[in-house]
């Protein structure tokens, strides 16, 4: 059989128009992400990029247009169906937005309960995911008493743990140094290579330098180009 | 998942404690008050009733009635609603009466020409027809016989103490009333602190792909617990001062006169079931307001 356009991709906007009040923050982006991808939107700060992100897991409401998520149209999911649309999804934030009051090992496990699994599956699981972003030593800690990379390996862990088909990151290395930047980069490859759709909003360009992808660039709410940019490696950080 | 969401509801217990403890005393006080005048009640009903048993009416009758209108008289006084019994006192064995009761004061009878008491029919009523109102209506009607010059039920003071008491049971009412609706703010304004102050974590949890129930249930267990655990405090209070005070009454100058009981375990348990209640509908209020999507 042959893989068309349509049913390779994995998310599709048409026409996608969002405003904050008066302001408009996309204007008629038309884009397709296939399943797969290892995409970059990036743009200067205010061009819509976190706003394209929210979109997606109804975070926020599109105006006008339409979007489809692994052929679910979003303007057709009742309230109450969210979270399980949020479920195909592995979010991390700049912010890294863990509860502080919980351990590394709560805050992982919260996807898994929220879905309802068994006790001995979440875990099995959790401690495999940890083990996998390397915080596998740390599950009793809490999350302020950890630096900002650990935090955000943490955060990694808990997009992942649900084999989620999308990651979204919205500036996942915006507030990590040089190293911890590297190591959650190689992480999200390692999800990319496991068969995930990796989609990370950023505005640093060395980043997407050194990672290769494709580059979706935003500019004042409207999609400005599709690119695609190869893996170039700098030897300070490898 | 029960268990999962008790454990939740146990954590933030201990994560807002200050909060939590003064709901938990909000609600232990609530249940206090309200359960000491539900005790206060049920002691002075049964008191009263006890009182009301004993509840006879005199009849005193006019001079120089003979054997036949007597009969006659009888029989109409056994036909009015709500009589049980009548029995006629003569004067001579009522003069008998009133000399063994005052024994020591015998000196006073002896310079008596002649026997200053009437006839009289002591009335007693059916158990049902003991309500104050229909004392005074059985009593009105005996009144109104021509044969009859006067009719008294010895303990009026009581249809006075009941009319006082009923007030006190309305007032009562009225603060259990107040009570209720009072914990139900507070226990709704405790989980609306809380909600506030997890604000971040309930996003988070969203985010991951949260139902509503996952994210709600939780608070539901806490109102719950507070409930329970707050009538539990107040019902344990509410017993210690009633041991004590029991005590003393039994002991002292009422010893033998009143057996104070406290409530059944029937109704305590209902009392932290409603507490349970009044908990959830505080959660409930606080989350349909502050937990909108």
């Amino acid at each position: 059989m042959i893989e068309t356009e349509a049913n390779s991709s994995i998310i599709r906007m048409f026409h996608v128009h969002h405003n904050y009040g008066t302001k408009k923050a996309l204007i008629d982006i038309t884009l397709d992400i296939f399943k797969n991808d290892f995409v970059f939107i990036t743009g200067p700060s205010g061009a819509g990029k976190s706003t394209l992100l929210k979109l997606l897991y109804l975070a926020e409401t599109v105006s006008e247009g339409q979007i489809l998520v692994d052929g679910i149209n979003l303007s057709r999911v009742p309230r109450k169906r969210i979270p399980f649309l949020r479920r195909k999804f592995g979010i991390i934030f700049q912010d890294y937005k863990l509860i502080a009051g919980r351990t590394v090992f709560d805050n992982v496990s919260l996807v898994l309960e929220a879905a309802g699994k068994k006790r001995r599956l979440i875990q099995k699981k959790v401690r495999s995911v940890l083990r996998l972003v390397g915080m596998e030593d740390r599950q009793n800690a809490s999350p302020p008493s950890l630096s900002g990379g650990e935090q955000q390996r943490v955060a990694v862990a808990r997009a992942i743990i649900g084999d989620p088909k999308i990651i979204l990151a919205d500036e996942p290395t915006g507030s990590l140094d040089d190293d911890s930047a590297g190591i959650i980069m190689d992480l999200l490859n390692g999800v990319h290579i496991r068969g995930a759709t990796v989609i990370i909003a950023t505005h640093d360009k060395d980043l997407i330098n050194r990672t290769g992808g494709r580059v979706l660039y935003l500019k004042q709410g409207r999609l400005e180009a599709s690119t695609f940019t190869e893996k170039h490696y700098d030897n300070s950080i490898f | 998942m029960t268990i999962l969401f008790f454990r939740r509801a146990v954590e933030d217990f201990r994560n807002n404690r200050l909060l939590n403890i003064i709901t938990l005393l909000t609600i232990s006080l609530s249940i206090l008050i309200v359960c000491a005048f539900i005790l206060f009640f049920v002691n002075t009903s049964e008191i009263m009733n006890s009182w009301k048993k004993g509840l006879r009416i005199m009849a005193y009758l006019k001079p120089n009635l003979s054997g036949a209108a007597l009969t006659d008289l009888t029989r109409r006084v056994q036909g009015i609603s709500g009589v049980k019994k009548v029995q006629f006192v003569s004067k001579e064995r009522a003069f008998a009466l009133l000399k063994k009761q005052m024994k020591r004061q015998a000196s006073l009878f002896d310079n008596l020409a002649e026997n200053p008491l009437p006839n009289a029919f002591e009335i007693r009523l059916n158990a049902a027809d003991q309500s104050w109102d229909k004392v005074e209506w059985v009593a009105a009607k005996i009144e109104a016989l021509d044969e009859v010059s006067e009719v008294e039920y010895g303990q009026r003071w009581l249809g006075r103490y009941t009319h006082l008491f009923d007030l006190f049971k309305l007032t009562g009412y009225a603060m259990c009333g107040i009570f209720f609706i009072a914990t139900v703010f507070i226990v709704a304004n405790t989980i609306r602190l809380v909600i506030y102050s997890r604000r971040d974590e309930i996003e988070i949890m969203r985010l991951v792909g949260a139902e509503e129930r996952f994210v709600k249930i939780p608070f539901y267990f806490q109102g719950l617990l507070q409930g329970a655990v707050g009538a539990g405090i107040g019902l344990s209070i509410l017993f210690v001062a009633y041991l004590v005070i029991a005590s003393n009454i039994e002991q002292g100058f009422f010893s033998g006169l009143f057996h104070i009981r406290f409530l059944s375990p029937l109704f305590s348990g209902a009392v932290i079931l409603l507490s349970m209640l009044v908990g959830w509908f505080g959660s409930y209020l606080s989350l349909k307001q502050y937990l909108k999507v």
